[in-house]
């Protein structure tokens, strides 16, 4: 069966004044229809860019490397331009951003913005689109749709925003939703809310998920799968039990070891020293290298991703000697 | 809502009577008698000065000549021109403003149609080779003093190669019973130099204004949540960036009233257009106090109004605005 | 922040910015350098057979309706031109500034008044201010001129020093300063000025290029320069009539107005873009 999506080797490239950075560094995965694969990894990761790199809305200076390829159901999506790449955006692959609340527009009511989506993709009249925006936005948890459907973003709560980004990404019944950090600025009980609302999709309707979060914690409840990204490269890949119940790389024991053992507000965590270093100085050999409790001298150079148990890939010189 | 309107409109009416206030004093207290400057060339006994004086209050107490003056505005009474026959100035107002209006109309329709065409066009190519030239070419424009303009265009494509009308707003000789196609026609064609020159002189601004706006609304958020969720490239731009990039527009168009009057005191002039461009400049040459004074009032007039609707339409187009 | 023009390694780096340098240097050069090698502008040596001579030899732009020396009249009219754009700009915006300090600084009920008044004063068009001031004024001499378009050109600048200040005297050295008991005036003059130099040295240049408008304006009008003193403005003025039989006389001067002004907009819109955005 080919997978329904499959990233092979995606690099993106920065322009800055004085060098050029390459933030994204060769990622590749895999993801099933009806599976939710979770990219993990700190700030400055790349998994940002790896999102806006997929639907080719990089910011002007960024660019995608030569040689990046990402299958959908086996056409490459990053060749495709134009027409046909607007028919892939929204359709076939939705994508929630990290600050939802500011990716609506501020001059257009909600409904508007959930029903042009829904017009732009199906073959409905107006009066159609506008039925189904306001159904969508009533499924997605939101009180009275057809009072919310009039309103302005600046008029809802953040919750209710973020389920309004929710009803325009699942508007054309996508296959893919990539959702970026959908989360993390909302509260504990809606964040779980959301979460609940893109699992169900997924279990009903076969949706593709990949969830992105720095929060490894918000993730082990809901993914097949967790891919952990530093420093632009996907460090370890693995079944989502496994990679909690046997870590093999330094970097994912230090992220579980982070995440709070009690759930509430005044839990203090033990964050890993240092943080993601800018791709400008990216340091020779492992990347993780410097940070590393574990660093040993074959650590100067490159290790490669190796495949160490079924499913379960490390980037790591240690699994290595392990074998 | 209500509420705001009410509060915006009564400052919009003070800052107005504060402008007349300002405009009277300036009077005052610029060194220089209109009387004097008056009679220069025309010999008058002091006992005939002394009657002017009086005739127009310039020999009670400044407090007095301002309540009259402040008064006078309020009811409407800008007093009477000296060179008309002593016609009164409103009335001359009243009947060079329809010139001026279809000038100024034309003009900001031309000037805002063409700018947002042009800028949006630079801010999707912004920093392409031509793109650049373009900028430089508005900005070459705007530098342009627009009397010059006006004698260029009314010599190339008046005098030269006779395509347009230089002078007058319309044909005298044209027959009363000719169709009203051949009196719109005529209107049109005195029209076309007048218009096209205020429009050249600050059409420059108002597309770099825009390229700059809509430059700034392309890079928003919501433009590349509209582009993510397949929407064609002319929606994203005109439904998603546009009306971002229109609340600046808005307030430029408060400030454009004032150039487009300025603009057309030399253009209307060179162009004998008979408007209150042209009033102002025959009441400059004949030292028609009132007349002058007269025409400030209603610049000023127009001007607070103008910035008054232009927040109107703001609080219309961005829906955040209209919740305070 | 404290390079100054004029220093070439200070020239900005974009050429268009690069352009309007050197255009405005050339422009200074010729009006300075050039009046001993030209006739005098004032001369009518032959009002026969020398008037509305084309371009040529002798005269390199040609005669106006007098005999006079277009080439040497537009070198000396740019002399007055820049002249009073230079004089009238600084003085708008040494007058803008110190109206905007005052207003930022002290807030409150000052600022409430003073923004108030400029508001309402923005509502009458400058033009129209001026020629309200220079028609009492009777024959009105260059500094006078210079005075009334000063005069009449603070009050953007004001609002902009106004908002300048505001953002400035909530920081943290301006906090310090007056902690330590610095004075008034001394806050006004040691902290606050220096920073907002920067957007001064814009507004004056972007000011610099309307003055130049106004002037040449006025002169049309027979309002500005008196003849017979050749401006720009007021060469347009005079040629205005000869238009058919000699463009050129109306043409020299019109296109000189542009290039000035052009250049003086693309310095100030290079240097806005080094002091951070700056909108008219
Ligand atoms: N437009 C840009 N210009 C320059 N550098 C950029 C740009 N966008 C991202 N970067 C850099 O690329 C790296 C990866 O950024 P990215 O936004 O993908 O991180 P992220 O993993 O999503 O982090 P976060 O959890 O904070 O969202 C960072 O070092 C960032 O500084
Ligand atoms: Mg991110």
């Amino acid at each position: 069966m080919t997978p329904l999506l499959e990233v092979r080797d995606l690099r993106v490239r920065i322009t800055l004044p004085a060098t050029t950075v390459t933030p994204v560094d060769g990622v590749s995965f895999s993801l099933n229809r009806g599976e939710m694969l979770a990219l993990v990894g700190e700030s400055g990761a790349g998994k940002s860019l790896t999102c806006l790199a997929l639907l080719q809305l990089l910011p002007a200076a960024a660019s995608l490397a030569a040689g990046s390829t990402a299958l959908l159901d086996g056409q490459d999506i990053l060749a495709l331009k134009g027409e046909a790449l607007r028919k892939i955006r929204g359709k076939r692959i939705a994508i929630v951003f990290q600050d939802a609340g500011a990716s609506l527009n501020p001059v257009l009511t909600v409904g508007d913005q959930v029903r042009e989506t829904v017009q732009a993709h199906l073959p409905v009249t107006r009066a159609e689109a506008e039925a189904r925006a306001i159904s969508l936005l009533g499924e997605m948890g939101l009180p009275e749709p057809a009072t919310q459907y009039e309103r302005y973003p600046h008029q809802l709560s953040g919750g209710m925003r973020q389920r309004v980004m929710l009803a325009i990404a699942l508007a054309a019944e996508p296959e893919l939703l990539i959702a970026d950090e959908p989360t993390s600025a909302l509260d504990v009980t809606v964040q779980a809310q959301i979460l609940a609302l893109i699992d169900r999709e997924r279990r009903t309707r076969g949706l593709g998920v990949l969830l992105v979060s720095h929060d490894l914690g918000v993730v082990a409840t809901r993914a097949d799968r967790v891919a952990v990204l530093y420093a632009g490269q996907i460090v370890e890949e693995a079944p989502t039990r496994e990679l909690f119940g046997a870590p093999s790389h330094p970097y994912t024991r230090g992220l579980l070891a982070a995440i709070p053992r009690l759930r509430g507000p005044f839990v203090a965590t033990s964050p890993m020293p240092g943080s993601v270093p800018d791709p400008a100085s990216w340091p020779s050999g492992c990347r993780f290298g410097p940070r590393c409790p574990e660093r040993f001298a074959r650590c100067d150079t490159t290790p490669e991703i190796t495949r160490h148990a079924p499913g379960h890939a490390v980037r790591c010189w240690l699994s290595e000697r392990a074998r | 809502m209500n509420r705001w309107l009410l509060r915006r409109a009564a400052s919009a009416m003070g800052t107005f009577l504060l402008a007349c206030t300002l405009l009277f004093f300036l009077m005052r207290l610029t060194p220089g008698d209109p009387l004097l400057r008056l009679s220069e060339d025309r010999p008058m006994s002091p006992e005939a000065l002394a009657n002017l004086r009086a005739h127009y209050g310039l020999d009670q107490p400044v407090t007095t000549q301002f309540v009259a003056f402040v008064g006078g505005v309020l009811r409407g009474d800008l007093g009477a021109s000296i060179e008309h026959g002593g016609r009164p100035v409103v009335s001359l107002l009243r009947e060079r403003l329809p010139a001026s209006l279809l000038l100024g109309a034309t003009t900001l329709l031309l000037n805002f149609s063409l700018g947002i065409a042009i800028g949006a066009w630079q801010a999707r190519h912004a920093g392409r080779r031509s793109e650049r030239w373009v900028d430089l070419a508005g900005l070459a424009t705007a530098s342009a003093p627009s009397f010059w303009v006006a004698i260029v265009l009314a010599w190339a494509f008046g005098t030269e190669l006779r395509w347009f009308p230089v002078a007058f707003m319309y044909d005298p000789l044209l027959p009363a019973d000719a169709s009203p196609l051949a009196h719109v026609i005529d209107y049109l064609r005195h029209l076309v130099l007048p218009a096209a020159t205020l429009t050249i002189v600050t059409v420059g601004v108002t597309a770099r204004y825009q390229r700059a706006t809509m430059l700034e609304a392309l890079a928003m958020a919501p433009v590349r949540a509209a582009r993510a969720r397949g929407l064609t490239e002319s929606r994203v731009r005109w439904r998603h960036a546009w009306p971002n990039a229109l609340g600046p527009m808005l307030a430029l168009f408060g400030l454009w009233l004032p150039i487009v009057v300025s603009g057309s005191v030399f253009v209307e002039s060179v162009f004998a257009w008979p408007g209150l461009g042209t009033l102002a400049a025959e009441a400059l040459a004949s030292r028609d106090y009132p007349v002058l004074m007269g025409t400030a009032i209603l610049i000023a007039a127009t001007v607070v109004a103008a910035s008054f609707f232009a927040d109107l339409a703001h609080r219309w187009v961005d829906p955040r605005l209209r919740t305070t | 922040m404290t390079d100054s023009l004029g220093v070439p390694g200070a020239l900005p780096r974009e050429p268009s910015g690069r352009a309007g340098v050197l255009l405005l240097l050339a422009l200074g050069a010729a009006v300075l350098l050039l009046p001993p090698f030209l006739p005098d502008p004032r001369a009518q040596p032959d009002l026969v057979a020398g008037v509305l001579l084309p371009p040529g030899w002798d005269h390199p732009l040609g005669t106006d309706h007098l005999s006079r020396d277009v080439f040497a009249r537009l070198v000396y009219g740019g002399r007055v031109s820049l002249a009073v754009s230079l004089g009238a700009a600084l003085l708008a915006v040494t007058l803008g500034a110190g109206v905007g300090l005052v207003a930022g600084y002290a807030g409150g009920r000052t600022d409430a008044v003073l923004m108030r008044v400029v508001d309402a004063a923005l509502a009458v068009p400058r033009l129209i201010l001026l020629l309200l001031v220079v028609a009492l004024l009777e024959r009105i001499p260059l500094w006078g001129l210079i005075l009334a378009i000063g005069a009449t050109g603070w009050l953007g600048t004001s609002r902009l020093v106004r908002a300048e200040t505001m953002r400035l005297r909530t920081m943290e050295f301006v906090r310090a300063a007056s902690a330590l008991g610095a004075g008034h005036l001394r806050i006004l003059l040691r902290h606050l000025a220096p920073n907002v130099a920067g957007p001064l040295v814009v507004a004056t240049t972007l000011a610099a290029g309307d003055v130049m408008l106004l002037e040449a304006g006025l002169s049309y009008l027979g309002l500005g320069v008196q003849a017979p003193t050749p401006s720009w403005g007021n060469m347009i003025f005079d040629a205005k009539p000869y238009l058919v039989t000699a463009p050129w006389v109306a043409v020299a001067p019109g296109i000189a107005i542009l290039l000035g002004v052009f250049a003086v907009n693309l310095v100030g819109e290079s240097l806005g873009q080094r002091f951070g955005g700056h909108h008219r």
